[in-house]
């Protein structure tokens, strides 16, 4: 190992700096998964019957199907009786009416992840959903933003103060028969967030959600649901944490998008949920569903993805162009250290005519990680004069690593234009050379080059979220390089 | 196993008998642990990655008969030439997957060249390719290959010494006739070819699978092709079966330290054809080259997956595959490049294009990149679309109709491939089906 590949190693080796656990008084569900767990989940939230009625389709539903595993990942068999489907911060009053009354050992959990609810609210001006295990904690700026008509809660609140919305849109883009992880989410998820934006109305400010696993053996099944009326715009924003812990936790949320038409939906996740360690002992198993669909003309769905923690990762978040002149973006970078594995990419169905989408994806692999893009770029028949442009490159740094590139292309209308390129390389010595003649340490340079490899995506981000993410990466990639 | 796919297994029982007493002792035990292979496994479904697009539900419907040899089959020189053109070298003819001396024309070739069926390259010397026979068959093997392996008698042996180059191609010509085979009806033949490349020799081999009549018939082919150290084979392989016939087969190549290979594929006929070409590159230094044409129109199906796996460092691959998709057609691309831990140094790069003609063209492509090393170079890309209307616009404002245009401009996407062509009398002949095919074909017909 060369002097500059051992400094470049170095670099890659700091420790996940979210891992802390808090200590705060828990109401759980037994360990396991049966009816009773649902209807438990499903009282506890005071839900309508219908919304268990079609919990428990998808429960019955689930048990009829196999866990999937064609993904580039390997692992150990998941044990879904051994999990706490429901876990929730007891609530010290009879549930929070304002941040005030937030238990302040949470409020003090989101300080100290950088996220004050409470700062947040005064200063930054991005609203906050907060998510601890299975419960939205608080939701920052409700009423600004009712003022405009917007609508920005838990999953759970929506349930019982928006019935209408909630039942005609879940499940309308991921039914609950959609795939294994999709249809457990389906009966068991237990909170998430809900957007709506009416017609005709620009979102004041970015909407934000932050996901924080707290309570050991529980899984996180969350569901997003963000609905834009005609001409309507919003910006979201997703973030996550969870504590070091050698078992690892499974994490199956769904995110369900719907554009009406001329709406845009930008929605950016930067995902930093516990790798595991040096060997690959513990971690989180990311395994999402996330789609969205352009149902009207003209609208725009883009997903921003910063991928740098859990154990595997293996989502695809999607775009449904059902509308004509509909647009569809996802933009990634992805992230694997250490002995973690990332199979991600993208989904474009193009039905209407003179639908376009971009893909970005940027895989970074060092140590042992192996990264893997996989996408599909689908041409329907009716799809006349759809356009697609996709290039994925990847990074690698160390010898151990893997990168890997599974593009499928089935088009079926000859207007459609489909370009699809890729390319590997590792970080070369004479950059490396170039940015140390002129006195930049190995370690910045390194962090420079890799940066600039992800500047596309990144400048896709919100800017908060841009910085973070920079930093998250070179915390990342530490003694991963060499 | 279902029911269905019995068929293509029945039959066997009486080619088992007949071979009786052929076969050395090791062989039979090979083709039993083959067939075995094939009922436990069964026949590839649209859930195997690799046959996702290729689904043979239709191969499977039909109750194939095993071809027999048969030495009345006669057919003249011309006809031959007809269908598979003249290259001036030496040419074996193979009818029904069985070996034809009396329409083969074997030249006078250098001095320890073995050119003849692999019939009787096992009835001479059976015990010394026992290793080579049964080296294709590996666990990945799907059951085309296996039966292949249970069934192949005969096929095309073709052994070059060291340091001998061999300037004319050696052509191997394969021809179903179903209307001669006995009996009658839907005949499924399982040609198996083996061509070994001495160290430092040199050699172009051409492979051309044709039918004689429009009768439904399978082609089940395996070529392995093994290249010593500094070894040059230039392999070729035209399959022009009628568009009623299905055709399978494998192009399996082993490649040693400084070798170079380059492989070209034409595909124009059968109703339903996938050729898989795998190459291993085992020596350092050795350089692999994968091109292929596929022309899909009507109802055919055209799937060509690639595998380009790549073990010893400082090897090069260089793949380039287009799809011109006419009519109801549907071309397939899959292409997968393995790097493997320690091939540093890899230099790969893959290119798919596809030309969509017809409202109901489809085309699939798959590009896929598997690395486990980092100090690599590997690029690959893929387009699907279709011709430019401008550049059609401005061939008519030149007085050049619209039919002309359309297929002046089709013939340039396609010329790129034939102009790889390096025996000249083959590209000619190419040349010409490729352009009969454009004349003939629904081409500038969908204009709009």
């Amino acid at each position: 190992m060369s002097a500059v590949q051992k400094e470049l190693s170095e670099l890659t080796s700091r420790e996940y700096q979210y891992g802390f656990v808090t200590d705060i008084e828990t109401d759980a569900a037994p360990r396991g998964l049966n009816e009773d767990v649902i209807r438990l989940i499903s009282s506890k939230k005071n839900e309508p019957q219908w919304l268990l009625d079609w919990r428990l389709r998808a429960y019955r539903h689930w048990l009829t199907i196999k866990e999937p595993h064609w993904q580039n990942a390997h692992y150990g068999p998941i044990d879904y009786q051994d999990i706490i489907y429901y876990a929730a911060p007891k609530p010290k009053t009879a549930g929070p009416k304002s941040l005030d009354e937030v238990d302040p050992e949470i409020l003090a959990m989101f300080n100290k992840l950088g996220i004050s609810l409470g700062e947040q609210e005064r200063l930054s001006g991005i609203a906050v959903d907060a998510i601890v295990d299975s419960v939205s904690v608080g939701t920052t700026f409700k009423k600004k933003l009712a003022e405009v008509g917007v609508i920005f809660c838990s999953f759970s609140e929506a349930v019982l103060d928006h019935p209408d919305l909630v039942k005609k849109y879940l499940g309308s883009v991921v039914p609950y028969t959609d795939n294994y992880f999709a249809t457990l989410n389906s009966a068991v998820f237990t909170d998430g967030s809900f957007c709506f934006i009416p017609k005709g109305v620009r979102c004041p400010m970015e909407l934000s959600t932050y996901f924080r696993i707290n309570q050991a053996d529980t899984g996180q099944f969350e569901r997003t649901l963000i609905i834009a009326e005609d001409n309507a715009y919003v910006s979201y924003l997703e973030g996550c944490t969870a504590p070091m812990r050698d078992k690892n936790q499974l994490h199956a949320a769904v995110v369900e998008l719907v554009a009406l038409e001329s709406a845009q939906i930008k929605y950016s996740t930067v995902q930093n949920w516990y790798p595991g360690d040096k060997d690959g002992k513990g971690g989180i198993y990311n395994f999402v569903t996330k789609r969205g669909k352009c149902a009207g003309a003209n609208s725009k769905i883009s997903w921003t993805q910063v991928e740098t923690g859990s154990a595997i990762t293996w989502k695809y978040p999607s775009v449904i162009l059902k509308g004509d002149n509909s647009v569809g973006e996802f933009y990634s970078v992805a992230l694997t250290n250490n002995r973690q594995q990332a199979d991600t990419g993208t989904k474009m169905i193009h039905i209407g005519k003179n639908t376009r989408s971009t893909i970005l994806s940027k895989g970074i692999s060092a140590g042992h990680g192996q990264n893997t893009y996989r996408g599909l770029v689908k041409i329907l028949k009716s799809a006349a004069g759809a356009r697609n442009h996709t290039q994925c490159d990847s990074l690698l740094l160390g010898s151990q690593c893997g990168a890997h590139t599974f593009p499928y292309i089935d088009v079926g209308n000859p207007t459609a234009q489909v370009e699809h390129e890729a390319s590997t390389s590792k970080i070369s010595e004479d950059q490396l050379f170039y940015c140390r003649q002129r006195g930049i340490p190995v370690e910045d340079a390194a962090s420079m080059i890799v940066n600039g490899f992800c500047r596309e995506v990144f400048k896709e981000l919100p800017m908060e979220f841009a910085v973070e993410a920079q930093k998250l990466l070179s915390v990342s990639l530490e003694g991963s390089v060499g | 196993m279902s029911r269905r796919e019995n068929t293509l297994l029945q039959g066997l029982s009486r080619l088992e008998s007949r071979r009786n007493g052929h076969d050395p002792v090791w062989l039979k035990a090979f083709r039993h642990t083959a067939l075995q292979r094939v009922s436990e496994r069964g026949f590839p479904t649209a859930k195997d990655e690799a046959w996702k697009y290729t689904q043979i539900g239709r191969i499977l419907d039909v109750a194939f008969e095993p071809a027999e040899a048969d030495a009345s089959l006669r057919l003249s020189s011309a006809a031959i030439d007809q269908l598979a053109g003249d290259l001036g070298g030496a040419r074996l003819v193979f009818i029904n997957g069985y070996f034809s001396p009396q329409c083969s024309s074997l030249k006078k070739l250098p001095e320890g060249v073995k050119v003849k069926s692999l019939a009787s390259a096992l009835a001479e010397e059976g015990e010394s390719l026992e290793a080579l026979l049964s080296r294709p068959f590996g666990e990945q093997t799907h059951a085309f290959t296996a039966l292949n392996a249970a069934c192949a008698e005969d096929g095309a042996f073709v052994q070059i010494p060291a340091n001998t180059v061999i300037e004319e191609p050696i052509h191997l010509v394969f021809l179903s006739d179903p209307g001669a085979a006995f009996p009658a009806g839907p005949v499924v033949s399982h040609p198996r070819s083996l061509v070994l490349a001495g160290p430092g020799s040199r050699v172009t081999i051409v492979e051309t699978y044709a039918g004689i009549l429009d009768e439904v018939y399978l082609t089940n082919a395996v070529t392995e092709v093994i290249l010593e150290e500094g070894a040059a084979v230039e392999h070729y392989k035209i399959q022009n079966e009628t568009e009623t016939a299905f055709h399978i087969a494998l192009l399996d190549v082993r490649q040693e330290r400084d070798t170079q290979f380059a492989t070209h594929s034409v595909a124009l006929g059968s109703l339903l054809a996938r050729h898989e070409v795998t190459v291993g590159l085992h020596g350092p230094g050795a350089k692999a080259t994968l091109n292929g044409l596929y022309m899909p129109q009507n109802e055919q199906h055209l799937d060509n997956p690639t595998t380009i796996d790549h073990i010893a460092p400082e090897c090069i691959s260089r793949e380039l595959y287009k799809g011109v998709v006419d009519g109801r057609g549907r071309g397939v691309f899959d292409g997968r490049v393995i790097v493997r831990p320690g091939a540093m140094k890899t230099d790969s790069s893959q290119t798919n294009k596809n030309l969509l003609l017809s409202e109901s063209a489809r085309a699939n492509t798959r590009p896929q990149l598997e690395i486990f090393a980092d100090d690599v170079k590997c690029a690959h890309g893929a387009t699907v679309g279709q011709l430019n209307e401008e550049v059609v616009f401005y061939l008519r404002t030149r007085g050049i109709s619209q039919i002309a245009a359309r297929n002046l401009l089709t013939y340039a996407f396609v010329g790129e491939m034939l102009e790889l062509i390096r025996v000249q009398p083959l590209r000619s002949h190419v040349e010409k089906l490729v352009a009969l095919r454009l004349s003939a074909g629904g081409v500038g017909m969908v204009a709009a």
